[in-house]
């Protein structure tokens, strides 16, 4: 399993003519630095606008605003539908249910003319906000607020907290490990996008580097030496932060993904 | 249901508010446009469209190119859903069997579904490579000439493979969490019972993890069909070809780069309704494992 891993990078500190040639080895050269400064520093493409940096700086932002922002609008609605009677609560309840059902790679081309109707391509609202536009994380939250004991409201209605008071002051800080969880598995899923990418940003300066993979095997064909070194560095660094973090919390993503999507 | 509430009236209303317009906007609408092209013909030159009825969804299912496409689509998934479930429930035997090392095992395993599926596409083309692959060279002692990206078979071969190989870690969690919770007076018993492992596995353990089998096939099958679609851009760069694709790939192809709206958001809807006879299959299944326990 890491085996693919190991090839890249072995991959990624020989000469690219000797990989042109001979393919992966088991000999490690010296090219690693000169490889690693252009990945990072060079630019990818004509436009010259993009380089491993900033498309790892955008996939940062696509990641974490993505995770954040689901949280929070995930948090607020699962607090109103769980803990305030409300016709309204039953009707919001199915209304997000139902997106449970259609993912976003089937109703693609209609959302695309919609974010460009509002204008919104090549911007990183048009990135992130429809992407968070379904319900998995609202159910997460919504079950484990099912789970915390009625005594908690009642007490904080005696010492008199309000509805607002008791959502931060409490049930916010009590959701701690479970917003983590719930953090990690968007993140990876943020970070991890490429249809909606790949169709809502067309500015390569807002390219991230997941999308510009296609963009770096492109990289590989043609009539110059192919440049493996770099490419493969790319691979490596758009697999980095979300294979470390989900390796570092795995527990918590094992039981935010076994126990939410029961 | 929770016996206290609040009874604040406007509070919930403006806590679902960014949730309910996010929605609407970017779900409601596309799905209600989508519905709705399917039944008109766009001029591609943007000028105006007619409606035509279920004319665009006669044209799909006359269409050899999409059948073509619908079968590999049927194939691909059964095939990428057979051996990931089959090849993690292995290793979650395995791994459950090692007290100490399952651990390991799944930090080994779990990189792996981390890994973004367009990259998982890169690495395909890497090891595929023409020339020097690792796993052309394998193939090649068999006397098999891989061609990837020119050959319809091996094309579809390298795409099964990549996409068994990214799935595994996310069923061999379920399964191994699965196994892990079988109470322990189950499994002395059925030691005492029964001596041979395989039937062991057969009578006791397989029953037991069936629902999280039942589970496992649904995710399966949803991942298959839709989230392979970077690592099939990838691997197909561009240059489709003969080459094959799936349906979420063809929805795509027709409407991004084909312009064709009407057959694109005809396609959208059949899929749609595919997923929602899969999710509702879900929800039976789910509501009955409720019921035992």
């Amino acid at each position: 399993m890491m085996a693919p891993i190991a090839m890249l990078l072995q991959m990624s500190t020989v000469p690219d003519a000797e990989i042109m040639q001979h393919g992966p080895s088991l000999s490690i050269g010296n090219q690693f630095g000169p490889n690693f400064e252009k990945a990072m520093f060079g630019s990818m493409s004509f436009s010259g606008s993009n380089s491993g940096l900033t498309m790892f700086m955008n996939s940062l932002i696509l990641g974490v605003g993505f995770a954040i922002g689901k949280i929070v609008i995930s948090l607020c609605a699962a607090y109103a539908i769980v803990y305030f009677r409300l016709r309204l609560a039953t009707l919001a309840f199915w209304l997000i249910f139902t997106t449970l059902l259609l993912p976003l790679e089937v109703r693609i081309v209609p959302s695309y003319e919609v974010t460009q109707k509002l204008g919104l391509l090549n911007t990183y609202t048009g990135l992130i906000v429809p992407l968070i536009a379904s319900a998995t994380a609202t159910f997460f939250f919504r079950q484990f607020f099912m789970s915390v004991p009625d005594e908690l409201v009642e007490a904080a209605r005696i010492d008199g907290a309000g509805p607002v008071k008791f959502f931060i002051d409490i049930l916010v800080p009590l959701s701690r490990t479970m917003i983590a969880a719930i953090f990690i598995i968007m993140f990876v899923y943020g970070w991890n996008q490429y249809l909606w990418p790949t169709m809502i940003v067309t500015d390569e300066s807002k390219f991230t580097l997941v999308q510009g993979i296609k963009q770096i095997t492109q990289g590989l064909e043609g009539n110059h030496i192919p440049e493996f070194g770099r490419s493969n560095l790319l691979a490596i660094l758009a697999i980095l932060p979300p294979v470390a973090i989900v390796i570092f919390f795995q527990g918590w993503f094992v039981k935010g993904l076994t126990e939410s999507d029961k | 249901m929770k016996r206290a509430v609040f009874t604040t009236r406007w509070l919930p209303i403006l806590l679902l508010l960014p949730q309910l317009s996010i929605i609407a906007l970017f779900f409601y609408w596309p799905a209600f446009q989508a519905l709705r092209s399917s039944f008109y013909l766009e001029d591609p030159f943007g000028f105006g469209s007619t409606f035509v009825g279920l004319e665009n969804y006669l044209r799909l299912f006359r269409s050899d190119e999409y059948l073509k496409t619908a079968w590999f689509t049927v194939v691909f998934s059964v095939l990428v859903t057979f051996f990931s479930l089959a090849i993690a429930l292995l290793l979650a035997v395995k791994a459950d069997g090692v007290i100490r090392g399952a651990k390991t095992y799944r930090t080994l395993l779990m990189w792996v579904y981390a890994v973004a599926p367009p990259v998982a596409g890169f690495i395909t083309l890497i090891v595929f490579n023409q020339r020097w692959g690792p796993l052309t060279e394998f193939f090649a002692l068999f006397g098999w000439d891989f061609r990837v990206r020119l050959d319809y078979f091996d094309t579809a071969f390298a795409m099964i493979v990549a996409s068994v190989w990214k799935q595994i870690p996310v069923n061999f969690i379920f399964f191994l969490s699965g196994l892990q919770s079988i109470p322990r007076a189950i499994r002395e018993a059925s030691m005492i019972d029964c001596k041979s492992g395989l039937r062991r596995f057969f009578t006791v353990t397989f029953p037991l993890l069936a629902p999280t089998g039942f589970f496992l096939l649904i995710i399966n099958i949803t991942y298959s069909l839709f989230d392979t679609f970077g690592m099939i851009d990838t691997i197909l760069r561009n240059n489709v070809g003969d080459n094959p694709i799936t349906l979420v790939y063809k929805v795509y192809l027709d409407g991004f780069r084909g312009q064709d709206i009407g057959g694109s958001s005809a396609q959208s809807v059949v899929l749609m309704v595919l997923v929602l006879i899969l999710t509702l299959f879900q929800f039976r299944l789910v509501e009955r494992r409720i019921h035992y326990s």
